[in-house]
C-alpha cells in the first residue's frame, strides 16, 4: 500500500517562454505544497520523457535543477501511459521499502517549444518507422483506422464519439485551468475540420505546455492522504500493424488485474479517469474495461451518465479533450483532478460520491496500459 | 533483417514480403530473423500475392508533412492479405472495409509504398 498525499497541477495551454525543466518546477513547488513537505523531505524521484528537452537522463537533470538528492531515480518511457506507469512505479518502490516519499513530474511546453509539424512529426513515430510512418501516417490517422473497425463492429457512429468530447468540454467549463472552455455542441464536433476520418479536430485532444505532480508516501501523512490500492499493466503490440484486434488492446484485462489485486469489483468503482486523446480512445476505453457495454458510451454520456452528479463522474476536470494534453503530465492531470474529488475539495465540480476511483491510461495506439485503483482514506 | 527480398518494397521491390515460421506455422510482416510467436529462427519469406480484404479504412486530411501535404486528402487502410498478415498501405479514395483488394507498389511522396485497388477480378 502507498499514499497519495500531494498533487500539482499547473492550467494547461498556452506558457509561453517557459520550459519543461520550468514546468516541472512549478508542478512540483505545487504538490509539495499540497502535501505540507518540503523538497529535503523527498528521497526519490521518477519523471517521464519531454519532447522538447530530448535527454538521456531527464530524472537527475532534474533532480539537480531542483536542488533535490534523491537515493533513487528513473526516468520512464511509456507514450501516454508514463504518467500512471510512474505512479505504479512509485507505488512499488514505496511497498518494497526503498523509498519513503517519492516525487513523480512530468512537464513540458509541447505547444509552443516546437512547431506543430514537429509535434506531429515526433509523435508518428510511436507508428512503424519502415512499415508505417513513410506512408504519411499520423497518430490521429493509426486512431482513425481503429475508429473506422470500431463502428463497423459495434454500430458507433461519428455523433457518438461527438457526445464525449462534448462532455470533456462541459467539465471543462468547470475548471479554470483548462486550455478549452467555450461549450460546444455535437454539431460542432461534427462540422469541425477533418483530420483522419472519422476523427475531426474536435474529436482529437490538443497539444498544450503544463506540468503536474504527485508525492507518493509510505505513510498517510499530511492532509489529503488518498490511497494507492493496486496498479497493473498490460503491453500487447506496439504498432496498429500488428495489433491482433483492433477492439480488444487489453485494457479490459489490465483493469480486471488491478482491480482483482485491490480486492475491489467494477460495480464498486465510484468514479473514474480514463484516458482520452480521442474520443475513440475513450469511447474503446470504456466500453473494453466496462464502464459502458460497446457501442454505448456515447449515449450514456448524452444521458448524464459522466457528469459530476451521474452514476460515473468522469474525468471531471475535462480530460485531455478539453483540460489538454501536454504529454507525460497530461494524463496525470486525470489523477490529480480525481485527488481533489477523493478528498472533497473539488469545488463546483464535486462529485456526490469519489470512494472507489478507477484510472486507467494508454500509450502509443492503445499499445501500453496501466490501471490504478485508489480508495479514500 | 532477415535475408533481403528483392521483392520487399521496403528494400526498393515492387511487392509484400511475408515471412512464416518454418516450426509452428505463424506468418508475419514486419521482417525480422526468428518467429515472434514459438522463437524458431530461418523462417521462410515469400512474396505475398498482394489479394486480400480491407480491414479498416480512414482518410488522412492533416497530412504530417508538406511532400504528403500536396496529396491530401488519401486514403490510408489496413488490409488483411489472404497469407494471414495485415498491411497497412494508400488506397483508392473510394474503398471501404470488408472490400477485395489488391496490391500494387506505386511512388508516393517520393518513395515506393504499397497501394491498394479494388479487386474485380
Amino acid at each position: 500500500m502507498s499514499w497519495l498525499v500531494g498533487t500539482g497541477l499547473t492550467r494547461y495551454g498556452r506558457h509561453e517562454g517557459r520550459g519543461t525543466l520550468d514546468l516541472m518546477t512549478e508542478a512540483t513547488d505545487l504538490a509539495l505544497a499540497d502535501a505540507g513537505l518540503a523538497r529535503g523531505d523527498i528521497d526519490a524521484l521518477v519523471c517521464g520523457y519531454s519532447t522538447t528537452l530530448p535527454h538521456l537522463m531527464l530524472a537527475t537533470v532534474f533532480a539537480e535543477h531542483y536542488g533535490l538528492h534523491p537515493r533513487y531515480a528513473h526516468a520512464v518511457q511509456l507514450g501516454g501511459a508514463t504518467g500512471f506507469a510512474l505512479v505504479m512505479l512509485a507505488h512499488a518502490l514505496v511497498e518494497s521499502g526503498q523509498a519513503k516519499r517519492v516525487l513523480v513530474v512530468g512537464g513540458e511546453n509541447r505547444m509552443t517549444g516546437q512547431s506543430r509539424d514537429s509535434a506531429m512529426q515526433v509523435l508518428a513515430q510511436v507508428g512503424h518507422p519502415v512499415y508505417e510512418v513513410p506512408l504519411g501516417a499520423t497518430i490521429p490517422a493509426y486512431y482513425g483506422l481503429v475508429a473506422s473497425r470500431y463502428m463497423h463492429e459495434f454500430g458507433s457512429t461519428e455523433a457518438d464519439f461527438a457526445a464525449l468530447a462534448v462532455t470533456m468540454r462541459r467539465h471543462a467549463m468547470q475548471h479554470e485551468g483548462a486550455q478549452f472552455r467555450t461549450p460546444i455542441t455535437v454539431d460542432d464536433v461534427l462540422a469541425s475540420r477533418p483530420i483522419a476520418s472519422p476523427l475531426k479536430i474536435l474529436d482529437c485532444c490538443p497539444v498544450s505546455d503544463g506540468g503536474c505532480a504527485f508525492v507518493v508516501a509510505a505513510a498517510a501523512e499530511g492532509p489529503h492522504p488518498v490511497r494507492i490500492a493496486a496498479a497493473a499493466q498490460r503491453h500487447n503490440a506496439q504498432h496498429v500493424s500488428a495489433a491482433a484486434s483492433l477492439t480488444d488492446f487489453g485494457a479490459g484485462e489490465c483493469a480486471a488485474h488491478a482491480l482483482a489485486a485491490a480486492r475491489r469489483t467494477l460495480a464498486e468503482v465510484e468514479a473514474a479517469a480514463i484516458y482520452d486523446s480521442f474520443t475513440i480512445t475513450l469511447t474503446m476505453l470504456l466500453e473494453e474495461i466496462g464502464l459502458a457495454p460497446r457501442g454505448r458510451a456515447g449515449a450514456l454520456a448524452q444521458e448524464g451518465r459522466f457528469d459530476a452528479d451521474g452514476a460515473m463522474p468522469l474525468n471531471l476536470h475535462g480530460g485531455l479533450l478539453s483540460y489538454g494534453h501536454c504529454g507525460v503530465a497530461g494524463a496525470m492531470a486525470h489523477l490529480a483532478e480525481m485527488h481533489l474529488q477523493m478528498t472533497g475539495r473539488a469545488g463546483v465540480r464535486q462529485a456526490r460520491r469519489a470512494g472507489v476511483a478507477l484510472l486507467h491510461g494508454d500509450g502509443g495506439v492503445l499499445s501500453s496500459h496501466v490501471s490504478l485503483v485508489l480508495e479514500a482514506a | 533483417m532477415s535475408e533481403s527480398a528483392s521483392f520487399d518494397w521496403t528494400q526498393g521491390g515492387d511487392g509484400i514480403a511475408v515471412q512464416r515460421c518454418r516450426a509452428c506455422r505463424h506468418a508475419w510482416y514486419f521482417a525480422r530473423e526468428f518467429c515472434p510467436a514459438c522463437g524458431a529462427g530461418a523462417p521462410e519469406t515469400s512474396e505475398a500475392s498482394g489479394r486480400g480484404v480491407v480491414h479498416a479504412a480512414t482518410l488522412v486530411h492533416r497530412a504530417p508533412s508538406d511532400d504528403f501535404k500536396a496529396l491530401a486528402p488519401y486514403r490510408i487502410v489496413l488490409v488483411d492479405l489472404e497469407e494471414g498478415v495485415r498491411v497497412m498501405g494508400h488506397a483508392d479514395p473510394g474503398l471501404a472495409i470488408g472490400d477485395r483488394v489488391r496490391c500494387t507498389v506505386r511512388r508516393i511522396a517520393g518513395r515506393p509504398l504499397p497501394h491498394f485497388t479494388k479487386d474485380s477480378s
